[in-house]
């Protein structure tokens, strides 16, 4: 049937879904069969999760003051002020913290993956990694995707971390909640199935960010104009994947662990 | 038993955006030579290099590397194919993020070679032969452009090969820096006995270096012979070749 064919951008884009999907394919294929030069993962950890703790650590922080503050705001008019520790935490576990890690990620470290990737391609360095019997998804792939795969969920604990305690902080401290209430209500409320949550999606989107990085990176050309462009893409492409799979996400994982449910 | 051919290229065709480059190459290389390839620039010469290492993959026709057809292996396939073959690309292509010294090393350490000490060794083995000693601890962006093309060197024999590629050797290079390239690539064929082929529109180079000559032109092979045989050579478009003469009319 060439209907679907007929139009370029559908075109473009089962083309661009294919080669990601095959990227993906060979990836885990050289993952299982152990080709893994853990070195490079090492370095790779180092640069995606050590050098992503001050964005992780600042943006989960003020996101969980400040819809803190909100959240008191609107309940306290309710005299419910108690119930924002509950609210913040879960909304951190299940959305804000997955979903804005993802985002501060992709932006820090899916675009520098797509740049060096990127540069290494029109500079012929893949090339002459081919030319010296290394195959380039072994070598520039599978150390990221590992490491990714490593350092998204450590850094979703991290920021979820920060964010309650910054929660913590405004409430108990600016606002005048009490301790025992905030921490007793957010201890009830909050179970270990929404850290499993904010756990799975965190792998999903290092998953979305890895290889959309890299996809973009490995199909850089047009040299240094080219290598902006793929960077950029890279950063819009993966933050609109964050954005879009979050809520089928969503969906899915609920049925699973649904919301209230203990 | 080893071929007398390395390499066998059969009716090789390339077209790149909609552009016929390769239309039919024919060419054989014997083991142990070093044979020039020569040709207009644009003309397809470094495409037909990167189908010799499958970098490229032909839109028809047949490239054997001892004995083995190697047109229609996968990546992986390839591997065992590449790690006979080094390759010096136009402007070097070393790894910009290592030091000379981890560049010439990287292909000894991800054949396996743990032995630090041998490693050294044969990396300053290998920049004594390329004449770039001392400069081990230096990135690739410190270097100049003919320093790169003789790091990059000595990254490709490290591994002893048995077949080099040049990617346009001299190119950008003063005539002195393509001189000391032009030695470096006849002393390689005397120490390591390696098969070479060089692609160049460079006649001082090929004078130099060549025991073959092919030359490529409208995509396919024009000539192919001896130095000799293209020099006393009468066809038009090898004369104007060798004499450096365009027929534009000012």
């Amino acid at each position: 049937m060439r209907f679907p064919y007929s139009f370029p951008l559908t075109r473009a884009f089962c083309t661009y879904l294919g080669q990601t999907a095959l990227l993906a394919e060979e990836t885990f294929a050289s993952i299982f069969a152990g080709r893994i030069r853990w070195r490079l993962v090492l370095n790779q950890v180092v640069e995606i999760g050590y050098g992503s703790q001050a964005v992780v650590i600042i943006t989960g922080a003020f996101t969980g003051a400040v819809f803190t503050a909100q959240t008191f705001f609107q309940f306290s008019a309710l005299n419910m002020s108690s119930a924002v520790g509950p609210v913040v935490s879960v909304a951190l576990c299940r959305e804000l913290g997955p979903v804005l890690t993802a985002l501060m990620v992709a932006g820090r470290v899916g675009a520098a993956m797509s740049a060096e990737i990127g540069t290494m391609k029109v500079t012929e360095q893949i090339d002459a990694l081919r030319a010296l019997a290394v195959n380039p998804i072994d070598y520039l792939v599978v150390p990221r995707a590992v490491a990714m795969l490593i350092s998204m969920p450590l850094l979703v604990a991290e920021c979820l971390f920060f964010g309650i305690i910054a929660s913590y902080y405004v409430a108990v401290s600016l606002l005048n909640v009490g301790s025992v209430y905030f921490l007793h209500n957010m201890w009830s409320f909050t179970h270990g199935k929404d850290m499993v949550m904010a756990m799975t999606k965190g792998v999903v989107f290092a998953i979305l960010i890895v290889f959309v990085a890299c996809q973009q990176g490995l199909n850089t050309r047009d040299g240094a104009v080219g290598v902006g462009r793929a960077t950029t893409e890279a950063v819009v492409i993966s933050s609109l994947c964050i954005l879009i799979g979050n809520f089928f996400l969503t969906m899915a994982l609920n049925i699973i662990f649904p919301a209230g449910v203990h | 038993m080893a071929h007398a051919n390395l390499i066998e290229v059969r009716n090789l065709k390339q077209t790149i955006s909609g552009q016929e480059i390769l239309r039919g190459v024919n060419l054989d290389v014997q083991r142990g030579e070093t044979l020039v390839l020569l040709g207009q620039s644009g003309g397809g010469k470094s495409v037909f290099l990167r189908h010799l290492i499958g970098l490229m993959r032909p839109l028809s026709g047949s490239i054997k590397i001892d004995g083995e057809e190697i047109s229609s292996l996968s990546e992986r396939e390839l591997e065992p194919v590449r790690s006979k073959i080094g390759m010096l690309f136009q402007d070097g292509a070393l790894f910009d993020s290592m030091t000379v010294f981890d560049n010439v090393a990287f292909p000894l350490r991800e054949r396996g070679e743990r032995s630090e000490k041998v490693v050294r060794e044969k990396v300053a083995r290998s920049l004594e032969l390329v004449s770039l000693e001392g400069q081990e601890e230096k990135m690739p962006v410190n270097l100049s452009g003919g320093m790169r093309k003789r790091a990059s060197l000595a990254r490709a024999i490290i591994s002893e090969p048995e077949c080099i590629l040049y990617d346009e050797p001299t190119a950008g290079l003063d005539p002195i820096v393509s001189d000391t390239i032009n030695r470096l690539i006849r002393r390689l064929q005397s120490h390591l006995h390696v098969t070479s082929i060089v692609v160049t529109h460079d006649m001082t180079s090929t004078n130099h270096i060549a025991d073959h000559v092919a030359l490529l032109s409208q995509g396919r092979i024009h000539f192919t012979g001896t130095l000799p045989a293209l020099h006393s050579s009468t066809d038009p478009l090898i004369r104007d070749f060798i004499e450096g003469r365009s027929h534009e009319i000012d």
